[in-house]
Order: structure tokens, then sequence, then C-alpha cells
């Protein structure tokens, strides 16, 4: 009896902890494996929230224009601006975080900022991505010619002074949205898809594209259904990280006056008229430098997160840890279970 | 020599040659020699049966099979399908012939894509050719799943939670879903473990019998060859060096090279492996780059003799076998000969 009550118990929990793990294995996908490793990363999480208020704040900007009756490009010469014509410092005349060289309100002006930042960055990155995944995956996957043109094209935008460009495109065809969405996108491209070309090169020996090639399939599905979901996991890491340079690369277009141009807010030209004020107005540049660094670092800090969510050693330590804990758990039920004798004492 | 091709022959490979360049690096890549991988080979496959093809690694079975699957492109020679030409055509081209020529690939880790689902996986030639979609797709993978032994309800699961041999049966499924008439067997159960291998030798075994497939199989287990085939190939250095039917390869080898490799096959009985005579090869395989002139194997053979560094010998029928069991050998083994102890003369 006592030995079938072992039996018992320790069938039960296996069956417990067999349905639990079909429950858990079923469909679940590299994604959700991802996320469930990246919960675990404090740091990670954080700036996720980090970013997510931001990109809030940024599209609920006409909101609170409407709280604070303060439109982006409205100056307020009365209650913005001191007798010296300064800018009026935080929690005054209902300015939030005060007022800037024209007597604009500052919050407003760095909401409507950030909706500038974060488009640009958003907008380059999908297209550098974009870009970068089809030429890496074509090169890589065709090799050869192609693979040649195509690499050493890649290596030479990598090589080129991109700011120079940027600013003589600037000087030369004037200033615009546009144009400098193009310029970014252009040159984030090619770190991306030299990545790519060099994991398609590994990828293309494996046996599953053989089969593919097998049944049938041709280059073009070969490449965007079997290949690309093997590469989403480096790209979305790479694309993470682009996200605060194309920000980063607007404010330094911004601040040169080559990029967005006033009275349209951005975070470089808040920065730009700022620099003749940070002796006499600390907020005029604290908080506009302040925005561009924590959404920057909260954009490094969530790419090095999935990344470590996404590399299998990661996985490896973690699967350790489980098969651990289950381990104790399984030896506490048998432990628990009524008239346990050791194997052979007797 | 040629075979006769009849309605009872599915595919006929005839003086098959595949040799791969061997190139400098660098910018200006020259060709510097020529990987003969394949050389001059002939055979048929007839319908609803299995050849067995065995070899050391490096005698150029797979590519053999990569090249009757049109994967990579032959230097010389021809594949005929069903008495239509299949060699050299484009990739549009070969696409009916897919339908009907699938693989099995060995390491049933490697031919699964891990990012995918095993519905899509087994889907993929319902996709590609695109005779079922939507709902109707799933219900014939769900039919596949079952049919080789798979829970259909594991429809949405990925490879990396399957065993072995699990995911073997997935590519199973997925080779089985055209209603092929040819499934090329690379190695297929080389990565198993032997309980599974049995199983997926018997599922084989089943599917044969039900859509009266027509098997390439290739392994270099001499064992598993001699219970899946009708029909058996033996290839050295790109070369077959003796065909025939099972038994008669098995039971009376008349190539020294076949003859060595049952010696070295572990048997299962005691009694009989102590009785049998070993026979030592010497040397190691020589370079596919520069294969020995005459016979491939006479740098390694006992039984070699001036002539067979001088002339190739053709595959064909030796005097008092079977029409069906031919030999590239000039001095092929006798029934009851000895090559152990046969003496080694020396060579120029």
């Amino acid at each position: 009896m006592s030995i079938s009550g072992i039996e018992f118990a320790g069938q039960q929990a296996v069956a417990a902890e067999a349905a639990e793990g079909v429950a858990k294995i079923e469909g679940r996908s590299q994604w959700q494996l991802t996320w469930r490793r990246l919960r675990q990363d404090k740091v990670a999480v954080g700036a996720l929230i980090v970013i997510l208020v931001m990109i809030v704040l940024a599209i609920a900007a006409p909101a609170f224009v409407a709280i604070t009756h303060h439109p982006p490009d409205t100056a307020y010469p009365i209650q913005g601006e001191t007798v010296a014509g300064n800018p009026v410092p935080p929690g005054t005349a209902g300015f939030w975080l005060g007022t800037d060289g024209t007597g604009r309100d500052l919050f407003i002006r760095i909401l409507y900022g950030a909706r500038i930042s974060l488009f640009i960055g958003f907008v380059t990155t999908a297209l550098g991505t974009a870009a970068g995944v089809t030429v890496g995956l074509i090169a890589g996957y065709f090799g050869g010619v192609i693979d040649t043109i195509l690499a050493r094209f890649t290596d030479a935008v990598l090589a080129f002074p991109y700011v120079v460009l940027a600013l003589a495109l600037a000087i030369v065809y004037g200033p615009s949205l546009p144009e400098m969405i193009a310029v970014i996108a252009f040159f984030s491209w090619a770190a991306i898809a030299r990545v790519v070309r060099g994991q398609t090169l590994a990828i293309k020996e494996k046996e599953y594209i053989e089969a593919a090639r097998s049944l049938g399939a041709g280059p073009f599905r070969i490449m965007f259904i079997d290949i690309l979901p093997n590469l989403l996991a480096p790209v979305l890491v790479l694309a993470t990280l682009y996200i605060p340079t194309a920000v980063v690369f607007e404010a330094t277009l911004s601040y040169l006056g080559l990029g967005i141009q006033p009275p349209t807010a951005s975070w470089g030209n808040i920065l730009e008229d700022a620099a003749n004020f940070y002796t006499v107005a600390w907020w005029y540049v604290l908080f506009p430098a302040a925005a561009l660094l924590i959404t920057t670092l909260a954009f490094n800090l969530l790419g090095d997160g999935i990344r470590d969510a996404m590399d299998p050693r990661t996985e490896r330590v973690l699967a350790g840890a489980r098969r651990r804990r289950r381990r104790t758990k399984l030896t506490a039920l048998v432990d628990r279970a009524p008239g346990v004798t050791a194997p052979g004492g007797n | 020599m040629s075979i006769a091709a009849d309605s009872d022959t599915l595919v006929m490979v005839e003086n098959l040659v595949k040799y791969f360049p061997v190139r400098t690096s660098g910018l200006i890549r020259r060709t510097v020699g020529q990987v003969h991988a394949v050389d001059d080979v002939t055979f048929s496959i007839p319908r609803g049966k299995t050849v067995g093809l065995v070899g050391e690694t490096g005698s150029g079975k797979s590519t053999l099979a990569r090249c009757i699957a049109g994967l990579i492109p032959i230097t010389s020679g021809k594949v005929t399908f069903e008495g239509s030409p299949i060699s050299g055509l484009s990739r549009r081209g070969m696409r009916p012939f897919r339908r009907e020529i699938q693989m099995i690939f060995q390491d049933p880790y490697g031919a699964l894509n891990p990012r995918r689902r095993v519905g899509a996986i087994i889907g993929d030639p319902f996709a590609i050719h695109g005779t079922a979609s939507g709902a109707e797709r799933k219900r014939q993978v769900q039919e596949l799943m079952e049919r080789v032994g798979l829970n259909p309800e594991h429809y949405n699961r990925f490879p990396s939670e399957f065993s072995g041999g699990q995911r073997q049966r997935i590519g199973v499924a997925r080779a089985l879903a055209l209603r092929p008439k040819l499934i090329i067997c690379d190695e297929p159960v080389s990565a198993l473990d032997v309980s599974i291998q049995a199983q997926v030798l018997n599922l084989l075994s089943d599917l044969q019998q039900d859509f009266g497939l027509s098997y390439l199989f290739i392994a270099h287990d001499l064992e598993v060859v001699r219970h899946v085939s009708d029909v058996v190939a033996v290839m050295y250095l790109g070369r077959i060096v003796e065909r025939g039917p099972q038994d008669l390869v098995y039971g009376s080898a008349r190539h020294p090279y076949t003859t060595a490799l049952l010696s070295a096959a572990p048997a299962a009985d005691p009694d009989a492996a102590a009785s049998r005579q070993r026979i030592i090869l010497t040397g190691e395989v020589p370079s596919p780059i520069d294969p020995p002139s005459g016979c491939r194997f006479h740098p390694r053979c006992p039984k070699a003799q001036p002539l067979c560094s001088e002339t190739e010998p053709l595959l064909e029928v030796k005097a008092g076998d079977a029409a069906t069991h031919a030999t590239a050998c000039h001095f092929p083994v006798e029934a009851g000969e000895n090559l152990a102890a046969a003496g080694r003369s020396e060579l120029p």
C-alpha cells in the first residue's frame, strides 16, 4: 500500500508537471520565450516603461495644450518672460517647466519635440531596417557578382562621412523633414545589411533550406519565409539600437540649424536656442537635454535587454534553474507522501 | 553498360558525372582542379522498389542523391524520370518533377526550420505547389501527421519540442505531402538511436506498401541497407563498383571492396564474427581531386595486379553471375576465396 502510495503521489506529481508543461509549451514561440525572459530583466522593463511613457506623452501633446492653454508656437512676452526678456523658471504662471527664450511653454515644446524625434527615430529605423534586410538577404543568398557589388556598396556607405553629406544636402536643397528622414535612413541600412548578409550566408547552408529547394520553393520564398524568421532576433536588437542613433542624429542636425526649422519644435533646435541662455535659465538646457538623454538611454538599455533575452545561452541558464526547482518540488512531494520507505530498506 | 528502360523503371541515371571545381581563394578565382564527386554512374530505380546506395563518407552518395533530386546541376550525363529527361532543367522546368521526387534528410535537427511551426513546415509543399490552402491544408497536414505517427494536435509546435525520431517523422510527412513517386532518403536513420531507427525504417516500409513508393536509400550502415533494399549499389570514390540484388551482393559479393566492407561490419552473432575473416584495407581513401589511375580501388586492393592500375574495369556481369549482378573488377572475388590471406603483389 505504501509503495502504491508513493507511486500514486509520484505519478500525480509527474502528471501535474506534464500537464503544466504541455499547457506552457503549446504554441510558445520564440517571441513568447523572449518576452518571458525580458520580463525578468528589471532594467529592460524600466526602459520599456520610459519609452512607452515618452510615446504616450508625445501622442498626448495636444491634450496638454488643452490643459495648459499654451500652444507650442505661441509666445507669451508678458507672463513668459522676465523684465529683462529672459525665460521664466519652472512653475511660474502655469509654465510647468518654465519658458524658452521667446517666452513659449518649454514643457509643451519638449512634448512636440518628442513627436518629431520619435517619429524620425521610428520611421528612419523602419526604412533602414527594411532596406538593410532586403539588401543583406539578396547579397547573402545569391552570392557571386550580386554579393560582391552589394557588399562593396555597403562598405562604401559605412565608410562615408554621413554628417558631411547631411550638411551638404541641407545646404544645397535647404533643410526639410523628408530630406532628413532620407539621409538618416540611407545611412542606417548598411550595418543591418552587413549583419543580415553574414547570417544569411550561414543559414543558407542549412539542410532545411535545401529541403525547401527540393520542394520547389523559389529564391524569394526561401529568403523571406525560411531565412528571415531566423534573422529577426539580431535585426530586432539592431533596430532597437538604431532608434536612439537616429534620434541623436536628428538632434545634431537640428542643433546645427540644418534639421527641423523653427518655429517647429525639435529637441535639437530647442537646445540650440537654449545655448544662448544657459547662464540665466538652467531649465531651458536641462529639460530638453534630459529628454534626449533619457530617451536614447532607454532605447539602448532596452536593446541590450532584448539581446540578452534572445541569447540562447541565457535560456540555458534559466532552464537549468527551472529544472532544479522542479526537481526540488518533486522530491518534496515524495517526502510528504505517507508511509514512504527508502528503497531497499526493509 | 546500359540498362534497357522499360515501364518498370522509374528513374534512369546514365553516365552521370558531377565534378566540383576547386578554386583558389581571393578576387580572381582560378580553377586549379576538380573534385570527382560522382564519376560516370549508371543505374536505375525500379518502380515500387528500394535501391540501396552504400559507401564510405566521401564516396559521392549524397552528391549523387542531390544530382538526381535536381538540387545541384550535373556536369554531364542524363537523368530521366518516367522517360522524360530531368537533368539540366531550369527551376521552372523542374517544378512538375519536384512533386514526384522528394527527399528525406540525414539530420533531423538541421532539416527542419527551427523558427517555423510543424504545421507550416509540413504544409510547405501544399503552399509552394498551390494544391491546398487554409482549412483544407490544415486538414491534409494533420492527416499526414497522423499517418506518420505524430499527434495531429501538435500542429502548432516548433521542431525543438520534438525528439529526433519524431522530427524525422516530420521530415517524412513533408516528403510525403505531394504523394511523390520517388523519395530519396539521404541517410535517414544514421543520426537516430538504434531503437528509433527501426521505427522509422518500419514506417518507411509501411508507406512504401501503401503508396507504392520507390526509395533511393543512402546509408553507410550495411545492415540497414540490407534490411530495406531490393537492389544494392556499392560506391567507392564516385563510382559504382558493384550493383545487384540485395541477396546476391550480400551473399556472394564479387568486388574486393564490397567483400572488405562486409567483413568490417559488426555481426550480431559472436560465433559468426569469430569465424569470419576480417579484411583489413591498408591506406586511406585517395583524394577525389586526383583519383588513382585504372581501378580507383587498386592502391588499397588486396588482389590488385599491374593491370588494375592501367585499365579501368567496366561495371559488367561477371561469368557465372546473375544477369542483374554487375561488378567493376578485373579479378572478382571467387566463392570461398580468402581475401584476408591474399598476397598483395608488388605494383610498379
